[in-house]
């Protein structure tokens, strides 16, 4: 890094390449002291909150019929939304990355695009298309046919909020390592699924594995168009968050808090894994380089 | 040649479809059903004007504070070594991956006149919760990783000789860092800056709990859309989302052009 290089060099240079040491401990306080109020305080409140009535009401809160089919319904969402995501990013980055055809930049910018669009209107197209006044509607009605209101719904609308996640994240990664390999591999006899097995995956693995775990934190997280289309019917249509907002809304803040602390647990494990797949990835591209980076 | 083209891109085309552009342009199929004049009326009603103003100045407040503190956050990450510096880095991403409720909830117990935040500053006698200020407390909670994440890898590349070369010169480290380190910084600042505020325009989850949602001073337009919706006025929720959803789009398509620009820099430097 940059400042170990510089740490050998003459005083006067140093004087001049860095900050006082006054001024260096002013800016790291006052940067602590904004990362502390806005990020550590609220997440030490999700716990205080939650653990506000003590352990016993903690766990009551969370077996609660509600928040189990809550629970369940936000593991299934996941379950398929995760997947089918996750097939579609390596189909994409595969024919990105490693072909070149007309019309490829505006492909990726198609790719982004639900992360350009606000979650309420996220959820709303779907309602928009199936809903009873919808494009749909009069059809699904006919063959007695539910997709807003109900699961289906929420899970299309999980599956288009988390739709760039693992395909922005390989598509880079892969363009790096350019074909060079793969081609080996095919001059050499490898039939496809062997190539993408044993020269493609190990080259991506990280990268696929931070988008999973990047989607899946959205996918269980989402709350703007999952409300749009869920109808909010207890015990059928409520994710984690929905199951948060309301009991929130009918002030039972200890339950709210203790099934947000779920949630933020989730957080958490993401942020954990993120950096470690960050570390491993940087590892496992510069082998050689002891880590200075 | 490389087996699989015709199949992933085949697939990538018919689930890109499927999933995001037949759904997206219901909308503005819908929009286009309501004719001129019925548009135009929905989207500049007095109440859907006023949440206009609200999303965008709350947006924009927050953007801008998060581009002063992302700056300083980004720049004590990556020049500075202290205690705790890697989980201050890892911290940075929280706001991306707690769920928006979470937030929401959290941020509306903090600030409340009775919370840990929110007592102090009533004191003051600043009200934050269910106030235009409680809106930009949310949205400057999530905004905070578009910035730092857009700074951090080109502050990393910045070379150091080239501001060894400006003390050499005879430059103040004053002068170093807003003459030469700065500029440098700008463009990816500014994305940074365009990125935050465009995620704000959408925010719908962390903001509701602490708005207030009073039509006319604290509600933010993703809500008057879902208002309207559970209205069973999709016209009106149509339009609106029509307009948020161009305005957002004409957003990215700059912040790609920004992107573009920044690139150059860093080719050319």
């Amino acid at each position: 890094m940059a400042s170990l290089a510089l740490r050998a060099r003459s005083a006067p240079t140093a004087r001049a390449t860095h900050e006082p040491r006054a001024v260096k401990a002013a800016l790291t306080l006052a940067a602590v002291g904004f990362i502390g109020l806005f990020l550590v305080v609220p997440l030490a409140a999700v716990f205080v909150e939650a653990l506000d009535k003590g352990w016993t009401a903690y766990v009551a809160a969370l077996r609660e019929p509600m928040a189990l089919s809550a629970l369940r319904l936000t593991l299934l969402t996941a379950a398929v939304a995760v997947p089918l995501n996750l097939v579609f990013g390596l189909a994409a980055a595969w024919a990105i990355a490693k072909f070149d055809f007309a019309g490829k930049n505006v492909l990726v910018s198609l790719i982004d695009l639900p992360f350009g669009v606000s979650p309420v209107i996220s959820g709303m197209v779907f309602i928009l298309l199936f809903g009873r006044q919808g494009l749909l509607g009069p059809w699904l009605e006919a063959h007695d046919l539910r997709i807003v209101f109900a699961v289906p719904g929420l899970v299309l609308a999980t599956v288009f909020v988390t739709f760039p996640f693992v395909a922005r994240e390989l598509i880079p990664l892969m363009q790096a390592d350019g074909t060079d390999e793969e081609e080996a591999a095919r001059v050499l006899g490898a039939s496809g699924f062997h190539m993408f097995r044993r020269v493609t995956l190990p080259n991506i693995k990280w990268g696929l594995l931070y988008g999973v775990i990047l989607c899946n934190a959205r996918a269980m997280g989402e709350f703007g168009a999952v409300s749009v289309v869920s109808g909010h019917i207890r015990g059928q249509t409520n994710t984690l968050p929905l199951h948060v907002e309301i009991l929130y809304n009918e002030y039972n803040f200890q339950a709210a808090f203790a099934a947000a602390s779920l949630l933020a647990c989730l957080a958490l494990v993401t942020l954990v894994a993120k950096t470690a797949v960050e570390w491993r990835s940087a590892r496992a591209r510069h082998p050689e380089e002891p880590h200075v980076d | 040649m490389l087996p699989g083209f015709g199949l992933a891109l085949g697939f990538t085309l018919l689930y890109l479809s499927l999933i995001v552009l037949i759904p997206l342009s219901t909308l503005f199929w819908k929009s286009a059903g309501l004719g001129w004049a019925g548009f135009a009326q929905a989207v500049t009603a007095p109440r859907v004007v006023a949440s206009y103003k609200l999303t965008f100045g709350a947006s924009l407040v927050a953007a801008a504070v998060n581009a002063v503190f992302g700056l300083l956050v980004t720049w004590v990450l990556v020049r500075y070594r202290f205690p705790g510096r890697r989980l201050m880095d890892a911290l940075v991403d929280f706001p991306f991956a707690l769920p928006t409720a979470v937030a929401g909830i959290t941020l509306t117990t903090l600030y409340a006149p009775t919370g840990w935040l929110g007592a102090p500053l009533a004191k003051l006698g600043v009200k934050a919760a269910f106030t235009p200020l409680g809106i930009v407390v949310a949205l400057t909670f999530i905004g905070l990783p578009f910035v730092v994440r857009t700074l951090q890898p080109v502050l990393e590349s910045l070379d150091p000789e080239v501001e060894e070369a400006a003390a050499s010169l005879g430059a103040s480290r004053f002068q170093t860092i807003f003459r030469v380190v700065l500029p440098a910084l700008f463009p990816a600042w500014l994305t940074g800056f365009a990125l935050a505020f465009a995620r704000a325009l959408g925010e719908y989850g962390s903001v509701v709990f602490i708005a207030g949602n009073m039509p006319m001073k604290t509600e933010i337009t993703p809500l008057l859309i879902i208002t309207k919706l559970e209205q069973y006025d999709y016209a009106g929720a149509t339009a609106i989302a029509t307009v948020t959803l161009v305005a957002s789009f004409v957003l990215l398509l700059g912040i790609n052009r920004l992107q573009a620009w920044s690139a150059r820099l860093g080719v050319a430097e």
